[in-house]
């Protein structure tokens, strides 16, 4: 597919491929803000949304979505206006720009690039910036506090994520999302489970666990949500924003969330691959494979989310520094001994 | 923005103000605090954003019974034992007999109010550092207690229930069935809610070590209720001054034991009030049993409430501590004077005092573990 469009005009390929991940993005976020609060209902003991559309709310994302874009867009009078304007949209930017590597199935990666994990990394590293951004911008302490304590979060959190993506580029050799996916295709581990690099050795298990906690806080869910935590902050760096530049910072934080999923789908559940081998196998199951793959983990985190308190602010750098980035690092070194002994 | 260089330190220091609209100041307590990074070195309470002059109101009603409402509307979390303690004042100042009947069902109220206003605290706590789920759990058994308190008084809040030497309409007949499977099926939710907070690693680590109130700060500051028995101090006026018919009844003080973390820190709070949640089901089991079926609860409520001339202070122990009402009769229809000591007020007062040197999330800890009302506060 990527070959046939790019035949037809170099602008038009652009086009295409921007708007593939946007609308799936787009679906998403309506889905998951609705999901969220049905699962956070079920975990509550109560309904959530039920109204709106009429079978159990399912258009609750949509009057949302509507109201926000009515909403009056206040700035702050002694915001710093241009870059208090620019915040929301670079942070959806950031994670959005991302989806380029993403392999979403067997015939479909936005682009074919050999240094995609390294691309995307770099990319998501913009999250911070905005998000800083936003919180000296806004002229508000609280934001302040917000943005301050999320740039202290992303940027200890980023050592322990890269060093856990390492240990899976280290096994499979190739920083492309591609060759890493193809690598994982077949059933061969026992005689049946997958060949996903979460079964190929026991250190990848435990860089999954370091990698899951990290994207956790990368992507600021509970217990981790510091950044944004209400009973503390108010509302972080969110706390000026109104409207519809609210809304882009909801959807950011929805993307961020299932970027990083999706990464740990394709490195270590084996991407587009189907659980079965050649069974229920193509471009268009792949598609379905990974995203029921990437949704169970943003499920898992909302999950954690309706379940767990928030760490305070150096208990999280404690967990990152004393406990996360040690053993990521000896995981990493095990991880190469075992590639060069088996 | 407003920044001081600290004299001590030399550091830049922020001032930022928390509340009176922030959402973990429970109700409209402004804090002011002096911030070095995120380190807290100053704070200083400021209050009177509910003030509604509880006391001058007083003075104006024409009636002593008619401030019963008013009471309610201190603090509005646990209303049945605000007006408990007043109409405990006003018997003891007309020397009235109250019928048995009554003070039981008076009790069992006082204990479900009593155990609703800690499920509120608990929840509202563990909102504050994070624990959205176990706050609506909570609130579903509260929602309980609301619905037997609702046919009972015919409010879910401020109920306006308790008269001088009665009470304003019987129970209706399943009030003790009600009340009974209530206490049947709460016993099992105090262990799940162990489970699920309580003993949470998390959630441990927010509170254990915080807020640090040692015994001898406590007496000083006059603290009273859970925050005292948090400490170690087994002080409870049901106990230790008994009012009612609390002497009759068999229960334990449950004291902070700094099971893991210091004594008096946040968590020994906590854990006070889930204790004290099992020990107001023990007495509302030994309430049911004795409490009388018959018996008119209205027959001796006095048709004109006359004081003789003199004063009384009365004190009870309500969810948040010593609630004592101190009234001067001028042998007028009108009180002279009604003066309430409120728990929460004095609780407040030691903010400064505990927090000092905490992160803000420390602080958000301590606001929620001193469980303040501010309706109570200001009067």
């Amino acid at each position: 597919m990527t070959e046939y469009v790019s035949h037809i005009h170099p602008v038009a390929a652009i086009l295409v491929h921007a708007a593939i991940p946007l609308t799936i993005i787009l679906v998403y976020a309506l889905v998951a803000i609705w999901g969220e609060r049905k699962i956070a209902g079920f975990i509550q003991d109560r309904l959530g949304p039920m109204r709106v559309g009429g079978w159990h709310g399912w258009a609750q994302s949509i009057a949302d979505l509507l109201k926000l874009i009515q909403k009056e867009d206040i700035i702050p009078t002694d915001a710093s206006r241009f870059l208090f304007k620019f915040a929301p949209f670079m942070m959806f930017a950031a994670s959005y720009a991302a989806f380029a590597v993403i392999p979403f199935s067997s015939a479909y990666v936005g682009s074919m690039v050999n240094i995609g994990v390294f691309y995307l990394l770099a990319v998501t590293s913009l999250l911070t910036l905005s998000i800083i951004m936003a919180g000296w911008a806004s002229n508000n302490k609280w934001s302040l506090l917000g943005g301050m304590r999320s740039a202290a979060q992303m940027v200890s959190y980023e050592v322990p994520t890269i060093a856990s993506v390492l240990t899976v580029v280290l096994v499979a050799g190739s920083l492309n999302l591609m060759t890493v996916t193809e690598m994982q295709s077949g059933n061969d581990i026992l005689g049946f489970l997958p060949n996903w690099f979460i079964f190929q050795n026991p250190f990848l298990i435990v860089a999954f666990i370091i990698f899951f906690i990290s994207i956790l806080a990368e992507s600021h869910r509970v217990p981790f949500d510091l950044p944004e935590s209400e009973s503390e902050l108010v509302a972080g760096y969110q706390t000026e924003y109104s409207g519809m530049r609210w809304a882009m910072f909801m959807l950011a934080e929805y993307a961020d969330m299932l970027l990083l999923s999706l990464l740990g789908a394709t490195l270590f559940f084996g991407g587009w691959n189907s659980p079965f081998g050649d069974f229920m196998a193509g471009p268009l199951w792949g598609f379905f494979w990974f995203m029921l793959k990437g949704l169970s983990l943003v499920i898992v985190m909302m999950w954690i989310r309706w379940t767990l308190p928030r760490y305070r602010v150096d208990q999280l750098m404690h967990i990152c520094w004393s406990i996360l980035i040690p053993l990521s690092f000896v995981n990493l070194v095990l991880t190469a001994l075992w590639e060069v002994i088996f | 923005m407003l920044e001081v260089i600290s004299k001590e330190t030399g550091n830049k220091e922020m001032v930022i103000n928390m509340g009176p609209q922030h959402p973990s100041t429970h109700g409209v307590l402004r804090l002011e605090l002096v911030l070095d990074g995120e380190i807290i070195t100053k704070v200083r309470p400021n209050i009177g954003y509910l003030h509604r002059c509880f006391e001058k109101y007083a003075e104006q009603m024409d009636d002593y019974a008619k401030v019963i409402p008013y009471t309610d509307r201190m603090d509005y979390v646990s209303a049945i034992n605000q007006e408990h303690g007043y109409v405990i004042a006003l018997e003891r100042m007309l020397e009235l007999e109250v019928p048995e009947r009554v003070e039981y069902i008076r009790v069992i109220m006082a204990e479900m109010q009593r155990i609703a206003s800690h499920l509120l605290g608990i929840g509202a706590f563990g909102l504050d550092l994070g624990a959205f789920s176990p706050f609506l759990y909570l609130f579903t058994e509260r929602e309980k207690i609301l619905d037997i308190f609702e046919r009972v008084t015919g409010a879910r809040l401020l109920y306006n229930y308790f008269a001088v030497a009665g009470l304003m309409r019987d129970v209706h007949p399943e009030f003790k069935t009600d009340t009974a499977e209530f206490v049947k099926t709460f016993r099992p939710k105090i262990k799940e809610l162990n489970d699920l907070l309580s003993y949470n690693k998390i959630f441990i680590k927010r509170t254990a070590n915080i807020g640090v109130l040692p015994e001898k700060v406590a007496l000083n500051y006059a603290a009273s209720g859970p925050v005292l028995r948090g400490s170690g101090v087994e002080w409870d006026l049901r106990k230790n001054d008994p009012y009612s018919i609390y002497d009759k009844f068999d229960f334990e003080i449950p004291v902070g034991t700094g099971e893991v973390g210091t004594l008096g820190d946040c968590w020994d709070r906590y854990m006070v009030r889930v204790k004290e949640m099992e020990q107001s089901l023990r007495i509302i089991e030994q309430a049911l049993d004795g409490m009388p079926d018959e018996g008119d609860v209205m027959e001796a409520i006095p048709k004109r409430i006359r004081p003789k001339e003199g004063e009384i202070y009365v004190r009870t122990e309500t969810p948040r501590g010593e609630l004592g009402y101190y009234i001067i009769s001028d042998k007028s229809a009108s009180p002279f004077r009604v003066k309430a000591r409120a728990p929460s007020f004095v609780h407040l007062s030691m903010l400064p005092a505990i927090s000092k040197g905490s992160l803000i999330a420390d602080m958000v800890a301590i606001v929620g573990s001193i469980d303040i009302v501010l309706g109570e506060v200001d009067r």
